[in-house]
């Protein structure tokens, strides 16, 4: 069977959160031994399912360079990369600030550059290790296709992460690293960033409540509901495992239809 | 989620199952526990030939993807034998490799009947077994249409091949969205491969030989791997793995998604 991770050393950032928790368990199930980071401790008793746990501002490069030497340390080399940390704005573009747009970016983008250029020596052995390369796996979202109203700074950040990566993966592939790297762009996911997102309209009075906000955003995914975390395993460990191995520069919509409409 | 991509239980058809990326995907989907269709133009006889032992673990049906009536027989004969289908695979096609005006009529018809009808028509015919049989499991039935990285993109004297695989990733994500509207349980998604070998791909190159194009079909190859970002042809393996991933349940939220798998050439 080739959909599996047994000894894949995986990092994955953002594992706090909704998605990143359940990247975790299911690279965990698929074999892998998973170093789960994030900026916020997990909350006692929701610890996401890793080898270990590390606290890590994707912004701060400082911060890479502690987990690389970790991971260099204990294994040796990377095998997967994924960028799951990320934040959100919701304003309008007039109403946005220049330091809450830099904010964002720092996380959603700088983050990219930072977290490839240290990672990349160890990421190289792993691409060494296994004939079907190394893989790093970009969130993007099905904001990096399409615009929408009031995210402007997330929408743009997240094209920006996903034409990072098809760059990434020409490049790695030109200077002969054996480097995989993909994008993955989940629809509307029941996640805590999810709800935030809703409140936020709710306190600007953009929606009159909650609920409308939800039947409007399951309204927009064909499939009839929105996605749930879980939904998005699938997709990572399917990218970082052998299976994937003439697949790099793609997009991987996760999204119940949302952009085939 | 499963993570074990198992599809026992299921039961997928595959058309063109017998050469390249459709052989590959038979091969993968029975070895992770499927019970297998194939269709095919050739005679029953020739599958030892042509597949080995693999003829044995698997159910042939020779089939015409353009002709509506084999369609009906092939779906009624797999109702009546399993009693459910859970995988379709519309995976048969053909190429032509022509400047467009010098392109007769009946050879872009021949294309858009075997590339385009017969994933209309496979669809068409098997959506109430597939319908059916969706309803039983936790993702529901997948369809899956090999389209190619030549459905997003144009290439020189390819233009009918162009037109028809670009036509299979909208019908794709028409009918993904037309199901998922209407909560038939029925997941559609394209799949865009690159270059790959397989014999289709050594015939063109073949012809191309013969045109005097270049020297051998070595030669075409070195070319093309030259031009993809990650400097090799992919193999009918590699496009069978994402062929069942898709099959699975791990791909649940997974409608009207294309998945390219290309070495990077669309990312260029």
């Amino acid at each position: 069977m080739t959909i599996e991770l047994n000894n894949v050393v995986a990092v994955v950032t953002g594992a706090s959160g909704g998605i990143g928790k359940a990247v975790c368990a299911a690279m965990t199930a698929a074999g892998a031994q998973v170093i789960a980071t994030d900026i916020a401790e997990p909350v006692a008793g929701q610890e996401p399912v890793a080898q270990d746990f590390l606290t890590h501002d994707v912004t701060d490069a400082k911060a890479w360079e502690k987990i690389a030497q970790y991971v260099e340390e204990k294994f040796g080399r990377l095998d997967a990369l994924v960028n799951v940390a990320g934040m959100s704005v919701v304003d309008s573009i007039e109403g946005t600030s220049l330091e809450s747009w830099r904010k964002l970016y720092a996380v959603n983008v700088e983050s990219m550059l930072i977290g490839h250029q240290i990672m990349l020596p160890l990421l190289k052995k792993g691409g060494e290790a296994r004939a079907s390369g190394a893989a790093i796996v970009n969130f993007s979202s099905i904001a990096g296709q399409r615009g929408a109203a009031f995210n402007a700074a997330y929408c743009s950040s997240k094209g920006a992460v996903k034409i990072f990566s098809k760059s990434a993966a020409i490049e790695f592939a030109a200077l002969g690293y054996n480097i995989r790297v993909n994008t993955i762009h989940p629809g509307g996911v029941k996640t805590p960033m999810l709800e935030a997102i809703v409140n936020t309209y709710l306190e600007q009075g953009t929606i009159e409540s909650a609920q409308q906000a939800y039947d409007g955003i399951v309204a927009d995914h064909p499939i009839g509901r929105l996605g749930e975390a879980e939904d998005l395993g699938g997709g990572v460990v399917y990218l970082c495992s052998e299976a994937a191995s003439f697949v790099t520069g793609a997009e991987l919509n996760i999204d119940g239809g949302f952009t085939a409409v | 989620m499963t993570q074990e991509t198992n599809l026992s239980g299921r039961v997928a058809l595959v058309t063109g199952g017998l050469r390249g990326i459709g052989l590959a995907s038979v091969q993968k989907l029975q070895a992770l526990g499927a019970t297998v269709y194939a269709t095919d133009l050739e005679t029953e006889d020739k599958l030892p030939e042509l597949i080995g032992d693999l003829a044995a673990q698997i159910h042939y049906i020779k089939a015409n993807v353009a002709e509506e009536a084999d369609w009906q027989a092939c779906i009624a004969q797999i109702e009546k034998e399993q009693g459910r289908l859970d995988i379709l695979v519309n995976n048969a096609g053909v190429d032509c490799v022509s400047p467009v005006e010098e392109m007769a009529f009946e050879d872009w018809r021949r294309i858009m009947s075997i590339n385009v009808d017969g994933v209309f028509l496979g669809v068409k015919t098997a959506t109430p077994l597939l319908a059916k049989t969706g309803a039983q499991t936790p993702a529901g039935s997948s369809i899956i249409n090999i389209s190619s990285i030549m459905g997003k993109i144009g290439y020189p004297d390819t233009s009918a091949y162009n037109a028809g695989k670009g036509a299979v990733k909208l019908f794709s994500k028409a009918i993904a969205i037309e199901f998922a509207t209407k909560r038939t349980p029925i997941r559609v998604n394209s799949v865009h491969p690159g270059f790959i070998r397989t014999p289709l791909f050594d015939k063109g190159m073949q012809r191309m030989v013969d045109q005097g194009v270049a020297e051998s079909i070595d030669d075409l190859v070195a070319v093309l791997s030259e031009a993809t970002p990650n400097g090799r042809m992919g193999t009918p393996d590699e496009i069978a793995n994402a062929i069942a991933f898709l099959a699975s349940d791990d791909s649940s939220y997974m409608t009207g998604s294309e998945v390219v798998v290309d070495g990077g050439w669309t990312a260029q």
